[in-house]
């Protein structure tokens, strides 16, 4: 078994907005995924991110701490948030991955844990 | 009894060609019971260089996979003995227990079906399965993979190193993938082996040999696999179509050396043989009842195929065929083919009025501008048809192709 991290991208704006019916469906099927999960053994960690408008970079610089609002890069499509999954290969974390709510409308990035 | 000198000169070439031939499935072999990719084929190099040292003096080997498995057996025990423990040294034996002295080739599983997946797997870049699949199934040589694809062979055996190292860091499992998951994962190594044959129509114009290997290369490859799939349609499909193509092989060239376009072909040329070969595939796959889009433009080239002159050519199946493809599969490039189908059934203007709108979306693709030009000048639209001809070389990466363009476009210039 591996260890493989889903790091869950989406466009702001796209997909169920928040403050809407839809928005409700979405949150349930996020549950529904994370029972399927744990259910198949497969979850290890998961959580759900603020959006970037709340995000601090840090940086360390010639001794200085530098922070500066907002997330490390202005890209389009945005960190959401991430799970952590148990699999037996890449092809079953692929297949984790398709099922995250936001694959429908956003990007699951699928990268291996380091092993020491 | 030849002199060693001819012996040698003559086996050379034979011992290269066997070791080809043997690769993929010895490799495909050895992951198999070691568990490692790169392990595997460290042993195999090893078992490669014995070869090459004794089949030259000995004689190629009755059951050569077997003996490459043989000798690859004693060089992992050895480079295992000093680093693992006695209990993982039981069992790398007991992997190999079954490989006797008396193994036909034919008795050894054959795994090249995992291999050929795990080559073209999605999770690779759509350059490194190409040449994942060439260096690992097919056998080729780093360099010559490299000049194949115009990079250098430092850059070449770079991205192999990084493809293994993805397979192995990302887990990518070394299995046939199965339910609905495999016919996704045939069409994406399907889409390999066609690029690998397409390209060597490219390189047969600067490097015939090459380009010729390549071609045999692909069609190997999808030999394998409607002999590994035999209830895929596509593979069938792909396969005929590749026939029908190479069928065509030497009637492509003038005796000048220059490219000769399908409906000027001097068809008695198309080579009986591939033909049939093509035929039978595509027979095959029409019992199969999966229609898709290989086995369509198989049907295409087997209409083509049928008629002693481009003149005697059915287009109506023709046209019907590209229909059927465009349900499948809409595209540009195929509405593309089917305007110039149209234009041979009702007339340049008609094709024209197909072709143009498609203008937009393949103003980069260098056989719309060809086609276009060629419907204009039909039309009798000389000047624009000039103006295509001009777009057409400008795009072209084929000197022989673009030879043939200016000469037309010449010949229209003249008339003007």
């Amino acid at each position: 078994m591996a260890q493989y991290a889903l790091l869950i991208y989406s466009e702001p704006g796209k997909g169920p907005q928040p403050e809407t019916p839809a928005f409700g469906n979405y949150m349930e099927a996020y549950g529904a995924y994370t029972a399927m999960l744990k259910e198949k053994k497969l979850f290890v960690a998961g959580e759900a991110l603020t959006p970037t408008t709340t995000a601090t970079t840090v940086r360390l610089r010639n001794d200085d701490i530098v922070t500066s609002d907002g997330p490390f890069a202005e890209t389009k499509e945005q960190l959401g948030g991430f799970y952590i999954v148990e699999a037996a290969n890449l092809d079953d974390a692929i297949a984790a991955a398709a099922k995250t709510p936001t694959a429908a409308f956003g990007s699951i990035e699928v990268r291996p844990i380091m092993t020491f | 009894m030849n002199s060693p000198t001819s012996k040698n000169s003559q086996t050379s070439k034979d011992v290269e060609r066997a070791l080809r031939e043997s690769y993929g499935h010895a490799l495909a072999s050895l992951i198999s019971r070691l568990g490692d990719f790169a392990t595997a084929e460290d042993v195999l190099h090893d078992a490669i260089e014995a070869a090459l040292r004794r089949w030259p003096d000995e004689g190629l080997p009755d059951q050569p996979i077997a003996w490459l498995l043989t000798t690859a057996k004693r060089r992992a025990i050895d480079r295992f003995r000093r680093q693992k423990t006695a209990d993982e040294k039981a069992e790398l034996v007991s992997a190999w227990a079954e490989l006797g002295a008396d193994v036909d080739d034919d008795d050894i599983p054959d795994d090249r079906l995992r291999l050929i997946f795990t080559c073209c797997h999605p999770a690779l870049a759509p350059e490194v399965r190409v040449a994942l699949t060439l260096r690992s199934v097919g056998g080729l040589q780093t360099p010559e993979i490299a000049r194949a694809f115009l990079v250098s062979e430092a850059t070449m055996a770079q991205r192999l190193v990084r493809a293994k190292k993805k397979i192995k860091a990302a887990t990518i499992p070394y299995l046939v993938p199965e339910g609905d998951a495999l016919n996704e994962r045939v069409a994406t190594v399907l889409a390999v082996i066609y690029l690998i044959f397409n390209e060597s129509h490219r390189r047969v114009v600067d490097d015939e040999d090459l380009g010729a290997a390549l071609a045999a290369e692909a069609i190997r490859l999808a030999e394998a696999m409607v002999h590994l799939l035999p209830q895929s349609a596509e593979c069938k499909g792909l396969t005929a179509l590749m026939w029908f193509t190479r069928a065509r092989t030497a009637a492509r060239r003038d005796s000048a050396g220059r490219y000769v376009p399908l409906d000027e072909q001097d068809r008695t040329l198309w080579d009986e043989k591939c033909l049939g070969r093509a035929r039978a595939h595509l027979n095959r796959a029409a019992l199969l009842r999966a229609p898709g889009p290989y086995q369509l433009q198989a049907a295409i080239a087997a209409v083509h195929a049928e008629a002693k002159t481009a003149d005697e050519t059915n287009w109506r199946a023709i046209a019907d065929f590209y229909g059927a493809l465009a349900g499948l599969t809409p595209s540009p490039i195929i509405e593309l083919n089917r305007a110039v189908v149209l234009a041979r059934l009702a007339g340049p203007r008609l094709g024209l009025e197909h072709l143009l709108p498609l203008e937009a979306l393949l103003s980069n693709y260098q056989p719309y501008w060809a086609a276009k030009a060629s419907l204009l000048a039909e039309a009798g639209q000389s000047q624009s048809a000039l103006f295509a001809y001009r777009e057409a070389i400008a795009k072209s990466d084929n000197g022989a192709e673009r030879a043939w363009l200016e000469t037309r476009a010449a010949s229209l210039a003249d008339d003007e």
